[in-house]
């Protein structure tokens, strides 16, 4: 019997060679909504892409410059909506450096013990919907659970929960509640069950795993110069951790690991992730045990920290005080300073300049995440259509950081 | 704690250095604008200091300045752990031919950031492969990060864009990605020049 594809050889077969031009998103779900990929096809593979970001600019470096430093603090909650309340931190503690200010240790331990808590829902946010694109509902559902106990115990905390608008200069809103350190140990709990159950579900299946190993593979070199940081860059096998490089709050204090990997493939990115909710239980346990129960939160600095109610009302330096810190703002020394943290996808970083008034003269946020989408480019070029999706969910772009 | 950094810029780049200081501890360099890339490109190959991030680039605007604008870059040295920012100064008072040499072949976050600063400030990088919008859409007018922008000006209403001959234009076109999609390219490169008519 002749072989089938003789004829195939011997012809000259008339295949239509102009690339495919193919535009995926905004409203693509894949793309969560807010960037556009308008791709050139070759049969299934991309030859060429071109990623465009700014759906979802609001102008949040413009409104940081009209109001007053405090008034910053809902901005940076928008920026990465799925772990506000690290922004919040980053944000008090870029202010804190400036004016020279250290928050009391019961604060220290509550805003790390809060911070990791938001580590945690955003790594769920971000591998459960990996595995949901990839067509497992089930963990999906499972993480967001995992998720809403966390937003749970936010909303005990402070009142919302997702845009808290929590931490202030020189401390937080609210000492913590009767109940914190009870709640957060159950929700870590909960937490680890259900990465063990999720674990279980998609660490042993064949659809999964063949789609996220050797998928979307960047090389050191790459995700460095791309400015590519947190749990991206460490999955290229960089152990780079703001906490540990440069210790921030109290993270020198507490024992935690920092998960790499090796082949920096997604599946790499998504044990990442994995593996550092795991170690930030272990640093909310930790925060707990040390965390004072009572206590000061706030800094006893009168140049930062509005004076109790009971004063504002019946003395007539309380009002004043209060009332030239909510008017005029509280004033940061003039000057320029660049404070870095480590937030959900990376190295979230806060330059501020200020002229010494009580209105920033420039708040410039050091998106993660913008770097990272800015490599998607070098990620996905030469794979195939299908693989975007797993390549595009384990960078893990926010939108409301990517484009502020 | 990276104070060599400072003095070994200084010993190699003399004319280049205009100030130093270290508030907060960040080390920060001014340099000339002339000599903006050739430090750079010192800072990320010399093995001393060897800084192979380029964490953020950002611009300020200083309206009363001369000259107006600011470009601040933070790098990051990951083997050896310590950081640097490095300014320059260009443009004039009315916001014009800010111009200033592209780092983006060197480290490839430059890319994106530079775009930014290009889309809110209108900051030109001389030799950037791909100098467009991206934040903001084509037909934006001014920059908005420039203190001078009101921030509750109203842009005007834009046209449905026509695209000719949509099944026939090349893609990927003179440096452009989108036939049917932002056009800015359409007037050149986008520089100052260019956008005045």
């Amino acid at each position: 019997m002749e072989p089938l594809d003789q004829e195939l050889d011997e012809s000259e077969l008339e295949i239509p060679t102009e690339p495919m031009l193919l535009n995926v998103g905004p409203a693509h779900p894949a793309m969560h909504g807010t960037v556009r990929c308008v791709m050139e096809l070759s049969g299934e593979s991309i030859e060429k892409v071109d990623v465009q970001v700014g759906y979802l600019h609001r102008g949040f470096e413009k409104m940081c410059e009209r109001g007053t430093w405090t008034q910053v603090f809902p901005y940076v909650d928008r920026c990465n909506y799925v772990s506000p309340m690290l922004n919040n931190v980053a944000f008090a503690l870029a202010c804190e450096k400036m004016l020279e200010i250290q928050v009391p240790e019961r604060c220290q331990w509550y805003r790390m013990a809060l911070g990791e808590l938001a580590r945690i829902s955003d790594h769920l946010t971000c591998d459960g919907a990996m595995a949901m694109e990839l067509g497992a509902f089930t963990p999906f559902l499972w993480m967001i659970k995992g998720r809403e106990m966390v937003w749970d115990l936010m909303e005990e905390e402070t009142g919302a929960r997702l845009t808290h608008s929590f931490g202030r200069v020189g401390g937080m809103a609210q000492p913590p509640t009767e109940g914190f350190k009870e709640n957060a140990r159950a929700v870590g709990r909960h937490i680890l069950t259900i990465i063990d159950e999720v674990e279980k579900l998609l660490l042993g299946n064949r659809i999964f795993l063949d789609r996220l190993e050797n998928v979307g593979i960047i090389s050191q070199e790459d995700a460095v110069s791309l400015g590519w940081t947190g749990p991206c860059l460490r999955a290229t096998g960089i152990p780079y951790d703001v906490r540990k490089a440069s210790p921030y709050l109290k993270y020198g204090e507490v024992d935690f690991e920092v998960p790499v990997g090796q082949t920096s493939d997604c599946f790499d990115r998504f044990m990442v992730r994995i593996e550092e909710m795991k170690q930030s239980v272990r640093i909310v346990e930790q925060c707990l045990a040390r965390m004072p129960d009572s206590g000061p939160v706030n800094v006893d600095d009168p140049r930062v920290i509005l004076p109790p109610k009971q004063d504002v009302y019946n003395t007539i330096e309380g009002t004043i005080q209060h009332f030239k810190i909510v008017m005029e703002g509280l004033k940061l020394p003039a000057g320029e300073l660049y404070s870095y943290t480590e937030g959900g996808n990376g190295e979230l970083g806060f330059y501020l300049v200020s002229d010494g008034s009580g209105t920033p003269w420039r708040v410039r946020i050091r998106p993660p995440c913008y770097y990272i989408t800015s490599g998607l480019e070098r990620v996905i070029t030469g794979r195939m259509m299908a693989d975007v999706v797993p390549c595009f969910g384990s960078l893990n772009m926010i939108g409301g950081e990517c484009d502020r | 704690m990276a104070k060599f950094l400072i003095d070994l810029v200084a010993q190699k780049f003399p004319s280049a250095v205009i100030a130093s200081h270290s508030h907060h501890g960040d080390e920060t360099i001014l340099l000339e604008a002339a000599s903006w890339r050739a430090v750079a490109q010192f800072l990320r190959d010399d093995p001393r200091t060897a800084m192979d991030m380029l964490v953020d680039l950002t611009a300020v605007d200083y309206p009363d300045r001369d000259p107006r604008f600011e470009i601040v870059v933070h790098l990051l040295s990951l083997g050896k752990g310590h950081r640097l920012r490095i300014k320059t100064r260009v443009g004039d008072p009315e916001g014009e031919s800010v111009r200033v040499d592209t780092l983006s072949d060197l480290w490839a976050s430059a890319n994106w950031a530079e775009r930014e600063a290009y889309d809110l400030f209108g900051v030109t990088f001389v030799g950037h492969p791909d100098l467009r919008r991206i934040l903001l859409y084509p037909e934006f007018e001014g920059h908005p990060l420039r203190k001078d922008y009101p921030a509750e000006q109203i842009q005007p209403l834009i046209a449905y864009r026509d695209v000719e001959n949509i099944e026939k234009i090349a893609p990927f076109g003179r440096d452009e990605g989108m036939p049917f999609g932002r056009q800015t390219h359409a007037r050149g490169l986008g520089g100052p020049e260019e956008e005045s008519n």
